[in-house]
Parts: structure tokens; C-alpha cells; sequence
């Protein structure tokens, strides 16, 4: 059980500044998932709480231990690596014991942990084979095991679930969301995938570039995000952006295929931009076809270019103007490539993120 | 079709393989056959009533007698296994140590310091073995097994740490790194995690290393004067070969029982030597 503070923390590599100032405060058995595109510094830092990588500048601290020049070892953490890192010449069970041997415990107190641990994840059968002889998903149970056995202050994942198949990752993801819940240990979890860090996380924190974009509890990120790039980034499919210009008297705003009005609850801030452009944010969830008894405040005509049925919903590829847009209908619509439908917008939720700096308006 | 496709076969691949086979192991049978040869056949064959260039009717176990007793073969056995096996072991050490470190420490200069590994063993042997007798000499260690024991090194050292390098470069940082978090310190997690999962490739290195060292020829020839100091390949070739006299039946045995213990270690490490030089490591 721990707190961890990141502060002010830099990582500098050959030149290439690769986290910047990121400030994170993580508390006592909250479960974090640092989420972005490759690239984006999550896993640097991630590796910089573990000690596998040095700190340029700023602190990293566990209960208020400032662990910046403590070695791995000595930071009472454990990691979960994407290639499992399972040690090839031992077996099952001599793969979880060997944390525990390597910090002396006594034979009975590490056949008991390791015992423990292969019950709760159910790989009590395997525990004499070799890692060449697991599937996937065993494997990535052993490296779990292998993690919760030492009973750690903090786990670390690092895209413990990317080298696994569809079907099996979402099984693996149920699973560790109730590891979680049972053990209670303060986690950082790093992935590149938002399903996963929206399904897992208390807490996500969306960065890009080094930079944190913005944290908070995942339907906060999805309702409320920051800026163009989170709310881009956040759900699936991606938010639709069309590029408009806010009328003169502020009330509405317009591209060459949408004109809309501007919500009550944003009309004084988009005033603000009264003439000038902005982007316009619309899920593919907050749009549906529109009936007769929908206001022409909040709805348009488009062209159907692609329609994707998944079963439970239809997603329409269609082109307003210029703009492409996705729109997520109820799977009963009937629709052909090349019709034109009307969508109808739900006016609470539009987003508007200014041209330039792209934060939300 | 089918007849086609074995005619096709033996061209292909029969065939080549048998010359292959045969070029290759033709020597071999050489020296056995000349081995047990009596010298009657050896050195007056037109006397012979039953000659025949590829085998013979009388086989003798003369040659062997003679070497083992009349010759110091026994002694260069011992001072070439001695030698081979303590060089392989100083080199090997070496270069483990210096290719994890090569390998997986970032520090100034790494890279250079690999190619100069390197350049070192680009030097040839019968260049270095000029200042190399010198040193020899300043020590006093010419004439002793030292002198080979230490100077051997100077090749096998660059060729084990360039083949440690490459196995080490190939075994995932993650195990390490895991070991680590898991609570060792470096060395821990090289002696519990990386070595073990290095073995095939040192194996490969020490194979490689003996069979250099007792192959050796000219460092041995150069450091060594005393017979009972010499090493098989300089003692065969110097102690039963008198001026133009060619003691050819001893001096097969000795390349033929010479041979023996480097086709032991071989056969004994081959499956882990050839999973060694491809590199894989089972995971």
C-alpha cells in the first residue's frame, strides 16, 4: 500500500526531451492507467518509477521516500512486462519464487506464497512446466503471479495485454480489474489502448508528446475532455471534428456542410469567438437520424458513403459538406451507400475547441 | 514422376553430399590406414606382394607402441590439455565479463571499445609473436606453459567476447530488468538469469576456444624449445620428423590420437554448440 508522487519529472535522451515536467499524484490503492500513442513518454515514465531509467530532473517519491537514486530492488515495486520477461530456464513455480528468494525469505513462508498466488490465478497445473510450454494467456498469468507473490507497494504494467489475441486481452482484462479490486495495491498501468484504460483505470491520465494532456476519472476524460487531441483520443469511434466559423452574433456556428446553433449551456464562451473559427466536436454516439420533430437548430443533411453494421449498433460513414462524420445509429436504421439522411444532434453534448491552441472551449 | 523426382535427388543432393563426405573425411581415413600400416608397406611398397594404396593386409599396432614409448607423446598430451584447457577458461571468463558488459552497460566509449576488441584479433599471430617474445622473455616464462597459458588469450580473448556479445545482445533486457525489480542486483541477475540462459553460446565459446588452443602452432613453436615441454602438433612435427627422415607412422598415430579428445568434446557439447551458433534462445 502506497502513495507515489511524481514531480516536475524530465527525461532527457540523447538530446531528445521526452517527458516533460510531468506532475502525477498517485494515491494510496488508486489503480492509474497512463494512456497515449506511441512515443508519448508513458512507458519512459513508467520505467522511471521502476529505476530501470534514470531521472533527468525532478523527483519520484513513495510514501514520502524520495526513491530517485534507490535501485530497483530496494523500491519494493514489481513490474509487469508486455513480453512477460518470464526467466526461461526455470519453471512456473521457480519463476514467482524467485523474487522471494532473492530477498531471503524462508522455504516454507515461499512455498506458501507461491502457492497463493498460483490459486488465485488459477495456475496451480503448472506450476512444474516451463514458460515455452504456456499459451499466451498462461504466461501472462505466471508474470502476474510472479508480480503479486512479493506483495509489493506498487505494481507497474507495462502493456501487460498488447501480445495477446482480442478474445483473450478483454478475459485478461476482466481478470486483473478484479485482481485489483481484491488486492488493493496502488497500481500504475500503461497502455496504448483507450478501451483498456478507460475499463481499467480510476484514474487516466492522457499524454502526448511527453506532456500529460489532461487526468481524470475516465467518463470525465470522455464527457470533459481537455483539448482536441483527448477528445480524439478518448472512445471509440473517434469524436468527429469539423472545422466552423462562429457567426457574427455568436449563436451559431457554421462550415460549408453544417450549420448549427450553439448550445445555451457554451453560448457565452463561444461568443468570445464571435467571427473567428473553431473546431466543432460531435461523438458518432450524439448523433442519430433525425425524425420530423427534430429542430433544425441541431441538425443536418449528409451523404451516406459507408455503412458498417456490427450487430449491436450501425456506424455511418457520412460526408457533410466537406467533413466526413461518423455517426453510431440504432442497429434497426436501413440505409444505402449514396442516400441522404438528416442526423440530428444531441445539444448537450457538442464540444468546441478553439482553432489554435485546440483546447476545449 | 516419381522417378524423376528421385533421380533428381541423388543428383542434387546424394551425390554432392557423398563427395562432400568424402573430400572431407578421405584424410581421416589417410591417417588411420597409415597408422596401422606396417613400415614394410610404408616406406618399400614395390616389394610388397599385396600392396594396395587404400588398405592393408597386415595391420600393426607398431607405430602407436613406438609413439607412446619411444616419444614424449604422453607428456605433450598433458602439457597441450593443460594448456588449452586453462587458456579456454582465463578467455572464457574474460570474455563473458567483457561482452555483458559491451552488451548491456551504456558507458562512454562502449562501441569503440567493441571494434577495438575486435581489431585486436585482426592482428595476425605471425606478426604479434614477435613482441609477444619479447614480453615472453622479460618474464621469464619462455620454455613453461605459461607462455602459452597467457599468450593464447591475446586471440581468444576478442573471439569469445565478440561471440558472448552477440548472445547476450540476443536474450531479451526484460529478463534482466525483471530480475532486477524482482530484487537482485546486477550481478545477481547476470549469474541467476543471464548466464544460465547463456550457456548453449558459452559453450559455443569454450568449444571454440580449446580447439584454437590446441590446434596452435606457431606460438607453441616459437615459445617451446625443451622437448618435454612441447605441445602434440609442435612435437609430432619436430620430433619425428629428423631432416628428411618422415617417421610417417608414428607421426599419424600421434595426429590421429591427437585429434581424439578435440572429437570428444565435440560430439559431447554439439547439440548445445549448434543451438549456440544459431542463437537461439528457448523462451
Amino acid at each position: 500500500m502506497a502513495r507515489v508522487m511524481l514531480k516536475d519529472l524530465n527525461k532527457v535522451f540523447d538530446g531528445n526531451h521526452v517527458v516533460k515536467n510531468v506532475n502525477l499524484e498517485i494515491a494510496d490503492r488508486e489503480f492509474v492507467v497512463l494512456v497515449g500513442p506511441s512515443g508519448c513518454g508513458k512507458t519512459t515514465t513508467l520505467r522511471m518509477v521502476a529505476g530501470l531509467e534514470e531521472i533527468t530532473s525532478g523527483t519520484i517519491s513513495i510514501d514520502e521516500t524520495v526513491v530517485n537514486n534507490l535501485a530497483p530492488m530496494d523500491r519494493d515495486i514489481a513490474m509487469v512486462f508486455q513480453n512477460y520477461a518470464l526467466y526461461p530456464h526455470k519453471n512456473v513455480y521457480e519463476n514467482m519464487a524467485f523474487g522471494l528468494r532473492m530477498r531471503k525469505f524462508e522455504k516454507p513462508e515461499i512455498d506458501k506464497r507461491v502457492r497463493q498466488a498460483a490459486e488465485i490465478l488459477g495456475i496451480q497445473a503448472l506450476l512444474e512446466r516451463r514458460p515455452r510450454q504456456l499459451s499466451g494467456g498462461q504466461r501472462q498469468r505466471v508474470a502476474l503471479g510472479r508480480a503479486i507473490v512479493r506483495n509489493p507497494r506498487v505494481f507497474l504494467f507495462d502493456e501487460p495485454l498488447s501480445n495477446l489475441d482480442a478474445a483473450l486481452r478483454v478475459q485478461m482484462r476482466v481478470e486483473l480489474k478484479r485482481l485489483h479490486d481484491r488486492l488493493e495495491t496502488t497500481a500504475i498501468y500503461v497502455t496504448h489502448d483507450q478501451v483498456e484504460a478507460m475499463t481499467l483505470g480510476d484514474r487516466v491520465v492522457v499524454m502526448k508528446d511527453g506532456v500529460v494532456q489532461q487526468q481524470g476519472a475516465p467518463l470525465e476524460l470522455y464527457e470533459r475532455p481537455a483539448n482536441r487531441f483527448v477528445a480524439g483520443f478518448i472512445g471509440s469511434p473517434a469524436m468527429n471534428f469539423v472545422a466552423t466559423t462562429v457567426a457574427s452574433d455568436g449563436l451559431w456556428v457554421e462550415s460549408s456542410g453544417v450549420r448549427l446553433r450553439v448550445p445555451p449551456a457554451k453560448a457565452e464562451r463561444v461568443r468570445t469567438y464571435s467571427g473567428q473559427r473553431v473546431i466543432l466536436g460531435m461523438r458518432p454516439e450524439a448523433l442519430r437520424l433525425a425524425n420530423g420533430g427534430d429542430s433544425a437548430d441541431y441538425s443536418f443533411d449528409s451523404l451516406v458513403e459507408v455503412v458498417e453494421p456490427l450487430g449491436a449498433e450501425i456506424l455511418l460513414n457520412v460526408r457533410a459538406g466537406g467533413a466526413p462524420i461518423v455517426a453510431r445509429v440504432e442497429p434497426s436504421t436501413r440505409v444505402r451507400v449514396q442516400e441522404k439522411v438528416r442526423l440530428a444532434l444531441d445539444p448537450a453534448r457538442v464540444h468546441f475547441f478553439d482553432a489554435s491552441t485546440e483546447a476545449a472551449i | 514422376m516419381i522417378e524423376g523426382a528421385r533421380w533428381k535427388k541423388w543428383v542434387w543432393f546424394y551425390l554432392p553430399l557423398g563427395s562432400f563426405i568424402v573430400a572431407l573425411l578421405f584424410p581421416f581415413y589417410w591417417m588411420v590406414v597409415t597408422t596401422v600400416r606396417p613400415d614394410g608397406e610404408l616406406y618399400r611398397p614395390w616389394n610388397h606382394p599385396l600392396y594396395s594404396p587404400f588398405w592393408t593386409s597386415h595391420p600393426t599396432l607398431d607405430h602407436v607402441r613406438n609413439l607412446l614409448t619411444e616419444t614424449l607423446f604422453s607428456t605433450w598430451m598433458w602439457n597441450t590439455m593443460l594448456i588449452a584447457f586453462v587458456a579456454t577458461l582465463i578467455s572464457l571468463f574474460c570474455g563473458v565479463i567483457a561482452g555483458y558488459a559491451l552488451a548491456r552497460l551504456t558507458f562512454r566509449w562502449a562501441g569503440i571499445l567493441g571494434t577495438a576488441i575486435f581489431v585486436t584479433y585482426l592482428v595476425p599471430q605471425t606478426l604479434l609473436f614477435i613482441p609477444l617474445a619479447e614480453i615472453i622473455r622479460d618474464y621469464h616464462i619462455g620454455d613453461t606453459p605459461w607462455a602459452l597459458i597467457l599468450t593464447y588469450p591475446t586471440f581468444l580473448i576478442p573471439f569469445c567476447t565478440w561471440l558472448m556479445m552477440g548472445y547476450f545482445k540476443a536474450i531479451p533486457k526484460e529478463l534482466e530488468e525483471c530480475a532486477r525489480i524482482d530484487g537482485a542486483a546486477r550481478w545477481q541477475a547476470m549469474v541467476y538469469i543471464i548466464l544460465p540462459i547463456a550457456v548453449p553460446g558459452i559453450l559455443s565459446a569454450g568449444i571454440f576456444a580449446f580447439t584454437l588452443s590446441w590446434n596452435e602452432f606457431i606460438y607453441a613453436l616459437v615459445f617451446l624449445s625443451s622437448p618435454e615441454q612441447k605441445t602434440v602438433p609442435v612435437g609430432v612435427t619436430s620430433e619425428l620428423i629428423r631432416g628428411d627422415v618422415f617417421f610417417w607412422g608414428a607421426l599419424m598415430a600421434g595426429a590421429l590420437i591427437g585429434s581424439i579428445p578435440v572429437a570428444i568434446v565435440y560430439s559431447f557439447f554439439v547439440e548445445h554448440y549448434v543451438a549456440g551458433m544459431t542463437g537461439s534462445v528457448k523462451g
